[in-house]
């Protein structure tokens, strides 16, 4: 099992968000996650990358049989956690290529593998670059300043290619694109899922899984999942909306 | 007192040394004169002066220098030229300019003048131009520094020049020396240079210097110029900077501060006519137990002209900062654009950072603003390198280094930037 999560209560600020979230994903799966606004989408993507604004009130995360609420953020990302940000941040002052260099340095020297020089690692990015079809001025800017909402999330791909996680969690990953940049994007994750990895869809469209074809579909609601199905669940919500379920429930 | 009274005799001896040596004509020997005589009356600024109030002098009250015996420095400087000026650089060892140590074959097209060389031939622009900006009156260093006046720089950069290569001025100074470089910079008309002001030293010496360098752009010249403070961790460190500027001049200037136990940049820039441009943007980068202070004038005296001020600051360890920054929009001064902007970086609970900047607007049709910040880095910002793998203390020191990136960023020397660049990540250890 990669990743179990058991009755996981978590929130912000002593506010309860996820009131009892049960989860297992093996490797080689993709699980859809969908919910309304502010049904805790985010805060389970947080919770599980070890976001500190958050705060575990019961339950755990089992990560490769491992205690992962006891691991911080840096260490969780390198034993190949990775959360695609719904908002990614801005770095100004430091290139893409830079940090995605000290990243990728980061987690080889974890693994006790060899670590890249600059000349070596551009070579390694202009080919992951590729896949989400980013230019090489994208490499030498910034880190997402003065990007668009689409660049942004392209840029996250991108570091998802570099850093070749085992587990990743796009966070609506998805909004805010024209169908173009979706294309991109959705072209790039699929290459990048494999046997060997899992990937966490959040989102609140049906539209992503179109593109990306998920192995299960969860629904999120007031802090648990109520409903778990194939991608059918997906059409269903499309058509009828949340609502049908929450009365369900 | 007494030990003022003391220090003030010590001075004295100096003085009389330096001054009884001394072949200059009158008017500047008389200048020199009353320039000691203000300092034995005033000594330092002291707290009680406004523009003192966070600024100690006491540190360098207490200690003794002596002036310098040696004309020529033992170790190489070849390593403290950058690449770009390997053949236009001038040097000032322990205060005084060495024409033999300098070297100008890349730029011609300027003409200097050591004062020595300057009063035998120019002695008419050098007695109508020297302290004309900076009047030894204005404080105790100003006037020590003019009491001590011997061997400065003239630079001149001649109507329409436009200097291809930058000009390097290097200081370097030896252990217990009082240095007191005094310079001229004359761009004329429609000239245009790039000059990088440095003050590099990488031993360990404890010396002062005490510099004034009075600046003036005639109409439609621009000077970019780059000020790096490197001093010594033992010494310490004062620069008056006094720059006037003409008429569609433009004026562009970086300041790094990184060196010194204790230092000041005071640096005035003044309109004297219209629709020019100043940028005064600056770094400093403070540990241990440094302190650093700038204070900085940007004088609106003309109308349409435009002031841009960026300062960033990283204070660490039990480090202390001043910052005073203002801005003056007189009456007449009608489409003035002035932005001012100092953000701080408080990296250690045990520094400390005086930041105050003023704007005062005696009219109305300008754009003005200004702001001051002194902050710790974004917890956001931390958790998203952190996700990507990095440890807590990389992911703030990339952090740090990113902030002071928009300065540094500014430098287009190559070289300039790239031993700024290494001396900071070497600061915050991290490997890029
Ligand atoms: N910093 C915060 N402080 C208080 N409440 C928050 C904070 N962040 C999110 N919330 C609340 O938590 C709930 C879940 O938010 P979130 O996980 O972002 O939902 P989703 O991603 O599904 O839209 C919402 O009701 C939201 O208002
Ligand atoms: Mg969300």
């Amino acid at each position: 099992m990669l990743l179990e999560i058991k009755n996981l209560q978590a929130g912000i600020e002593g506010i309860k968000i996820l009131k009892g979230l049960n989860l297992k994903v093996e490797k080689g799966e993709v699980h859809a996650i969908m919910g309304p606004n502010g049904s805790g989408k985010s805060t389970l993507a947080k919770v599980i990358a070890g976001h500190p604004g958050y705060e575990v009130f019961e339950g755990e995360i089992l990560y490769e049989g491992k205690n992962l609420l006891e691991m911080e953020p840096d260490e969780r990302a390198r034993e190949g956690i990775f959360m695609a940000f719904q908002y990614p941040i801005e770095i100004p002052g430091v290139s893409n290529s830079q940090f995605l260099r000290i990243a990728y340095n980061e987690k080889m020297k974890h693994l006790g593998l060899e670590e890249l020089d600059p000349i070596e690692f551009n070579d390694l990015l202009k080919e992951k670059a590729k896949l989400v079809e980013m230019g090489s001025d994208f490499l030498k800017r910034s880190v997402n300043e003065g990007f668009s909402g689409g660049e942004k999330k392209r840029n996250e791909i991108l570091q998802m290619a570099v850093l070749e996680p085992k587990l990743a969690i796009l966070d609506e990953t998805d909004s805010g694109l024209d169908i173009d940049a979706l294309r991109i994007v959705a072209n790039g994750v699929n290459s990048l899922r494999s046997k060997e990895n899992a990937i966490i869809l959040v989102t609140h469209y049906q539209r992503l899984l179109n593109y990306i074809e998920p192995d299960y579909v969860h629904v999120l609601a007031d802090g648990r999942i109520v409903k778990s199905g194939n991608k059918e669940l997906a059409l269903k919500l499309e058509e009828k909306g949340y609502d049908w379920i929450k009365e369900a429930a | 007192m007494i030990t003022q009274v003391k220090k003030q005799n010590l001075y004295e001896e100096l003085f009389q040394k330096s001054f009884s040596q001394s072949t200059q004509p009158a008017w500047l020997k008389d200048l020199r004169l009353k320039a000691f005589e203000y300092f034995s009356q005033n000594g330092f600024p002291t707290p009680e002066d406004e523009e003192w109030k966070y600024t100690n002098t006491a540190p360098i009250t207490r200690e003794q220098f002596s002036l310098s015996v040696e004309k020529k420095p033992s170790t190489q400087l070849e390593n403290l030229i950058y690449k770009e000026t390997q053949r236009s650089y001038l040097v000032f060892f322990n205060g005084q300019f060495i024409r033999e140590l300098s070297n100008l074959e890349a730029a011609s097209n300027i003409e200097i003048f050591s004062f020595s060389e300057a009063l035998k031939t120019n002695n008419e622009i050098l007695e109508e131009k020297l302290t004309k900006q900076v009047q030894y009156q204005r404080n105790g260093f100003t006037a020590l520094n003019t009491a001590f006046i011997e061997n400065g720089l003239f630079l001149h950069i001649p109507e329409n020049q436009k200097v291809s290569v930058p000009i390097q001025i290097l200081f370097v100074s030896t252990e217990n020396v009082i240095a007191t470089p005094r310079i001229l910079i004359l761009v004329a008309k429609g000239a245009e240079a790039t000059l990088i002001e440095s003050y590099l030293r990488s031993e360990q010496a404890r010396y002062f210097t005490n510099a004034v360098i009075e600046i003036s752009l005639e109409d439609r010249a621009t000077l970019k110029h780059h000020r790096i403070q490197r001093e010594s961790h033992n010494a310490f460190h004062i620069t008056t900077t006094d720059v006037e500027i003409g008429e569609e001049s433009i004026y562009d200037s970086t300041n790094i501060t990184l060196g010194a136990k204790w230092s000041r940049h005071e640096i005035s820039a003044k309109f004297t006519k219209e629709k020019a441009e100043v940028f005064v943007d600056g770094l400093y980068l403070t540990s241990g137990e440094q302190f650093a202070d700038t204070h900085s004038v940007i004088d609106h005296l003309h109308p349409n002209c435009k002031s841009r001020q960026n300062y960033k600051g990283i204070v660490d360890g039990k480090s202390r900062v001043v910052f005073n920054g203002k801005i003056f929009v007189r009456e007449g001064a009608k489409g003035t654009d002035a932005h001012q902007s100092n953000k701080n970086l408080l990296l250690s609970s045990n520094a400390r950072i005086d930041t105050k900047p003023q704007l005062e607007i005696f009219n109305d049709d300008v754009q003005c603003s200004h702001g001051a910040t002194v902050g710790q880095l974004e917890e956001e910002e931390i958790f998203y390198l952190m996700s990507r793998g990095l440890p807590a203390s990389l992911a703030k020191n990339l952090l740090t280094y990113g902030f002071a990136e928009e300065i540094i960023n500014k430098i287009e020397l190559e070289s300039v930037k790239a031993t700024l660049d290494e001396a900071l990540l070497n600061r915050l250890s991290v490997r890029l």
